[in-house]
């Protein structure tokens, strides 16, 4: 990453990324009325779906992103990074939040309805469990990589962005991301054992 | 890039997030039943006065990006407003009332204002002189 930290960068004709791709606004919208929807109405199947769905998106792509793409991206050259981030971190700042939201919200009230919650049942500490898991990725996640993300977007619109900025936010990005990645490890084993008991 | 020191605006944010996420975690493993209310009182408590003291040391910045931490903030504020009123939506449909409730609605007013802070500092900082000279 050195060749990025000596300073300025100026790329002619790069891509300057949108901060928050607005195209998604109405489809994140779709998403949190179908969850309130689901929580209103106790609807079991949309719990599930919501929980399920969202579960493995978000653990999938940490993984993913923790685990694969970040050494990758770490290994590319400047302006390859410049190029895949810009394309990447804006659909980043939209779905992960949304997948978190639809997860946590659903799965919350399924844990609820099915009885989970109880202090007798077996599943009861398991999701105390989940709880912290959850809990030390939710700080990771909005209190340093998230605000990197959002950095790395403002800095790549500037005329004329810090290529320093930008790689010392980058490998934030990249290490917060394999950290979440290798948490959600915890998760996977938690849910299957809350699945199974 | 500048070596310039900032206060540590963006630690004690993340801080106060933490505390409310763990009396968040310890309100919730008592659901349904209702949570004793001292130790996530102390800790949303805790969590409140290092908000203010970001907001304090924040305040106090100068040649700082400020038009761009609020543009930054306000739409942080906006999605963060939704996220934490669908979480206090989901507590009141799950009959939380009295004391509780004011305590999860204390904590989310602080999430909610937390997380548009670390963004917004960061996106700032990076935005001030001497980054902005650019």
């Amino acid at each position: 990453m050195t060749d990025v930290q000596a300073g300025t960068t100026e790329v002619s004709a790069r891509r300057r990324p949108e901060v928050v791709p607005v195209r998604g606004l109405p489809v994140v919208a779709a998403v949190v009325a179908f969850v309130v929807v689901s929580i209103a109405g106790n609807w079991l199947w949309a719990l599930t779906f919501c929980h399920v769905v969202g579960g493995a998106l978000w653990t999938a792509i940490d993984l993913f992103v923790g685990l694969i793409v970040g050494p990758i991206l770490a290994r590319l050259s400047a302006p390859a990074r410049a190029e895949f981030a810009a394309r990447f971190m804006p659909a980043m700042v939209l779905l992960m939040p949304t997948l978190v939201l639809m997860t946590l919200a659903a799965g919350f009230q399924l844990a609820l309805l099915e009885g989970n919650l109880a202090p007798g049942n077996p599943n009861h500490s398991w999701l105390i469990a989940s709880y912290c898991v959850v809990g030390v990725m939710a700080v990771i996640a909005l209190g340093v990589l998230e605000p990197a993300n959002i950095t790395v977007l403002v800095e790549m619109r500037k005329e004329h962005p810090d290529g320093a900025v930008i790689a010392l936010l980058m490998r934030r990005f990249v290490y917060t991301a394999g950290i979440t990645g290798v948490m959600q490890a915890a998760t996977l084993i938690i849910m299957t054992r809350v699945a199974t008991q | 890039m500048s070596g310039r020191r900032f206060p540590p605006v963006a630690a004690l944010t993340v801080g106060s997030l933490a505390l409310i996420v763990v009396g968040g975690i310890l309100m919730a493993s008592y659901v349904p039943r209702r949570p004793p209310l001292g130790a996530p009182t102390a800790l949303a408590a805790v969590s409140a006065a290092l908000a203010l003291a970001s907001v304090f040391l924040l305040a106090r910045l100068e040649q700082f990006a400020w038009d761009r931490f609020f543009v930054v903030f306000r739409w942080g504020l906006l999605a963060y407003v939704v996220s934490a009123g669908m979480i206090g939506f989901a507590f009141v449909r799950d009959h939380i009332r009295g004391a509780p409730l004011a305590l999860v609605l204390a904590m989310l007013v602080i999430y909610a204002l937390d997380v548009p802070v670390v963004i917004a500092f960061t996106v700032a900082r990076y935005s001030s002189p001497p980054h902005a000279a650019r």
